[in-house]
């Protein structure tokens, strides 16, 4: 009776999250993708029939610069990004529950100022008369007709700071839950703290990795407002085409072709890994599904 | 060399609580030595300032005449068996195993070797390509023994490694780590707070409590001659009977006049004098029944009392005798069963006999321990009834 039941509630209960993500993920991306395929109308509108003139324009000679350039700015600030948090994630697990509370806060605190006003606060800090460069230069680390501002340089630093609270929330997930005695037990067999560290505590929290490798990557390679304001005309990214192709040009379907690529390019290599993830999973359990 | 592990005056405290205070411990080589004691007594502090996860406030650990107090847990020729096994989750038994052994950057082949005659060892070579969480609690258990073996520790740690067995894999495991103990030869430090398996598996023993290592000596030393009533206490069961020394009977025997009941006879073996406190502790073992009062023989006491409450054990019965003031209790192993034979009931009346070697003065008696025993189940009842 209730094994009957039970299907019957299942789906009930993902009914309005599904019908959430299908409304306003699922069909609005369908929409773009289709978009992609239409010829631009004479106001900024979307013609009629069907054409593949937007695809073809995705060959323009500007474009790959572009493109090369977003994806190394954004697998260098996630790499950097989870870097950064596993020791911090690893040191937080391990405080008295107590201060573990206040050290999060801490780490959430920077959300509680606009995400564009921190921005332009690094323009501040970064500008030639900025504090930021004056330390830099009075440490000698930096000469002082060099620019901190509107390059690449600045737009990593800055992703890097934003998406930096993403990438530790779901690593310290993931820490919280390690059973520290493996490390214990590492270091028991002869293996150093930091051995201890790569082999057995950075698998151990994989998947809270692969989150934050998600979280972060995702929504660097689709930045729009860091590169727009601490970035230059040398060190745009395709969110700024996107954008340049919908207010500017008013091409809706170029803007949407550009979109899909950038949709696909995060789509297909998450598809990849989540059929390999769930491959291995159905192995191991004998291919036996609850 | 004769002791090849030391401990000195180890103190340890957590902020203002005393985990562990002035233990002292000597190891020889190729025993099985355990620390026995209630929950939070301090084994686990110790085991893991002998491993190197923590440090002492005070004190010294030495490892072959060697001081090795502040060397770290990777440098010790110590290795753990840990409470909750800590098997790797994402190696397989095979690779748990070799861990130890890639650390230490031994050749491939020699690792194959070593990790082959480890899996024997353990009779699990069907299972090397498994990972932890496909194999069972008694093959967990065997895998962290041979992961901690691998490396050829001078001394192995165990920290209660069967707590989470059930308890006739319990007995079974018991039996194969004894055997693994007689092949590797190495000396154990067993941690538990199971008397039978201290018991059973050890050639010494250290009872702790509160911090502190109230006894050491072999398994019969401290049943037969417990040196405080916590030890009597906790290591089976016991009668603590308190009284003061009336009279020397002769070199050995002195007569003790009880608060509870008659005077009675016991061996002197701490050279007491007339007028001091004697705390005398008997096993209910120890203890005989008769319905009539038995012939007068030369070092026995027989006082008299009534029967209170009865419990069948099977193998064994255990009385609650009324004595005076005194509830005491016995228990008697059964002989032959004779279906004609009545057996002693309640309320019917009995002499409790034992012979003056059958107690054993206490160095030093605490009330709280004596409440560490167990009641006769009845006076709960009675209590509660009166209550109402
Ligand atoms: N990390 C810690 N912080 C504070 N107090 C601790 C800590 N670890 C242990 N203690 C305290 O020290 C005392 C001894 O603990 P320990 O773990 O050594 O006991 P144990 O004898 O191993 O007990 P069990 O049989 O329950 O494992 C306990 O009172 C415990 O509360
Ligand atoms: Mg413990």
């Amino acid at each position: 009776m209730k094994k009957h039941n039970k299907p019957y509630v299942e789906w009930l209960l993902t009914l309005p999250s599904l019908g959430w993500l299908t409304l306003f993920f699922i069909i609005p991306t369908i929409i773009v993708f289709a978009i992609a395929f239409k010829p631009a109308g004479v106001n900024g509108g979307i013609g009629e029939g069907w054409t593949l003139e937007s695809i073809r324009n995705l060959a323009q000679p500007s474009y790959p610069e572009i493109i090369f350039r977003t994806i190394w700015i954004s697998v260098v600030a996630t790499a950097v990004c989870l870097f950064l948090s596993t020791p911090v994630a690893y040191w937080l697990a391990l405080q008295p529950p107590q201060r573990r509370q206040w050290l999060m806060l801490l780490i959430i605190l920077p959300f509680w100022t606009n995400f564009l006003i921190r921005i332009f606060a690094w323009k501040t800090l970064l500008h030639s008369e900025g504090w930021l460069k004056y330390a830099l230069v009075s440490l000698g680390l930096v000469s002082p007709d060099a620019i901190l501002l509107y390059n690449s340089g600045a737009i990593l630093v800055v992703l890097i700071y934003t998406y930096l609270p993403f990438a530790i929330l779901p690593i310290y997930a993931a820490a919280e839950k390690f059973d520290f005695s493996l490390i214990d037990a590492a270091h028991d067999l002869g293996a150093s703290r930091i051995h201890a560290f790569f082999s057995i505590f950075v698998p151990g929290i994989r998947t809270g990795l692969f989150t934050a490798l998600m979280v972060v990557l995702i929504p660097a390679l689709g930045s729009y407002a860091i590169p727009d304001i601490v970035g230059g005309a040398s060190s745009e990214m395709i969110g700024n085409k996107i954008a340049q192709r919908t207010f500017v040009d008013r091409n809706l379907p170029h803007a949407s072709a550009l979109s899909a690529c950038l949709a696909l390019a995060v789509l297909i290599p998450m598809m990849i890994s989540l059929i390999g993830r769930d491959r291995r999973f159905t192995k191991k359990t004998g291919g036996k599904k609850a | 060399m004769e002791h090849f592990i030391e401990l000195r005056d180890i103190c340890k405290s957590y902020g203002q609580q005393a985990a562990v205070c002035n233990a002292t411990l000597e190891l020889k080589k190729g025993e099985v030595f355990s620390l026995l004691g209630p929950s939070g007594c301090g084994k686990t502090t110790l085991l893991r300032i002998l491993g190197g996860f923590q440090y002492p406030d005070s004190g010294r650990v030495i490892v072959n005449g060697q001081d090795i107090t502040d060397l770290p847990a990777n440098k010790r020729p110590i290795n753990t068996v840990f409470q909750n096994y800590a098997l790797f989750p994402n190696m397989t038994v095979w690779d748990n195993i070799a861990f130890g052994l890639r650390v230490a950057r031994m050749t491939r082949k020699e690792i194959n070797v070593e990790v082959d005659r480890m899996l024997e060892l353990i009779d699990m070579q069907d299972h090397a390509r498994k990972k932890p969480g496909e194999i069972s609690g008694g093959q967990k258990q065997r895998v962290a023994i041979a992961r901690a073996l691998v490396n050829k520790p001078q001394l192995l740690l165990l920290d209660e490694p069967l707590a989470a067995l059930d308890l006739k894999l319990r007995q079974r495991m018991l039996i194969e780590l004894d055997n693994i103990h007689d092949e590797v030869g190495i000396t154990f430090l067993y941690v538990t707070h199971d008397q039978g398996e201290a018991m059973s598996l050890s050639d010494r023993i250290a009872v702790m409590n509160n911090g502190s290592i109230e006894q050491i000596g072999s398994p019969v030393e401290i049943y037969e001659a417990p040196g405080s009533s916590f030890v009597a206490a906790f290591i089976g069961d016991t009668n603590f009977i308190n009284g003061q020394v009336k009279e020397k009977i002769d070199h050995d025997y002195i007569r003790i006049e009880l608060e509870e009941f008659n005077s009675v006879l016991a061996w002197n073996d701490k050279q007491l004098n007339p007028g001091e406190r004697v705390d005398l502790s008997i096993r209910p073992e120890k203890f005989r029944l008769f319905r009539n009062k038995p012939e007068a023989t030369p070092y026995m006491n027989a006082v008299e009392g009534t029967v209170e409450d009865i419990i069948y054990l099977g193998a064994q019965t255990k009385y609650w005798i009324r004595v005076g003031e005194k509830l005491v209790s016995v228990q008697q192993q059964h002989g032959r069963f004779l279906l004609d034979e009545t057996p002693i009931t309640w309320g019917e009346n009995v002499w409790v006999c034992w012979h003056a070697n059958d107690g054993y003065m206490l160095q030093r008696f605490d009330e709280e321990d004596a409440s560490m025993l167990p009641l006769p189940p009845e006076e709960d009842l009675e209590d509660d009834e009166e209550a109402q």
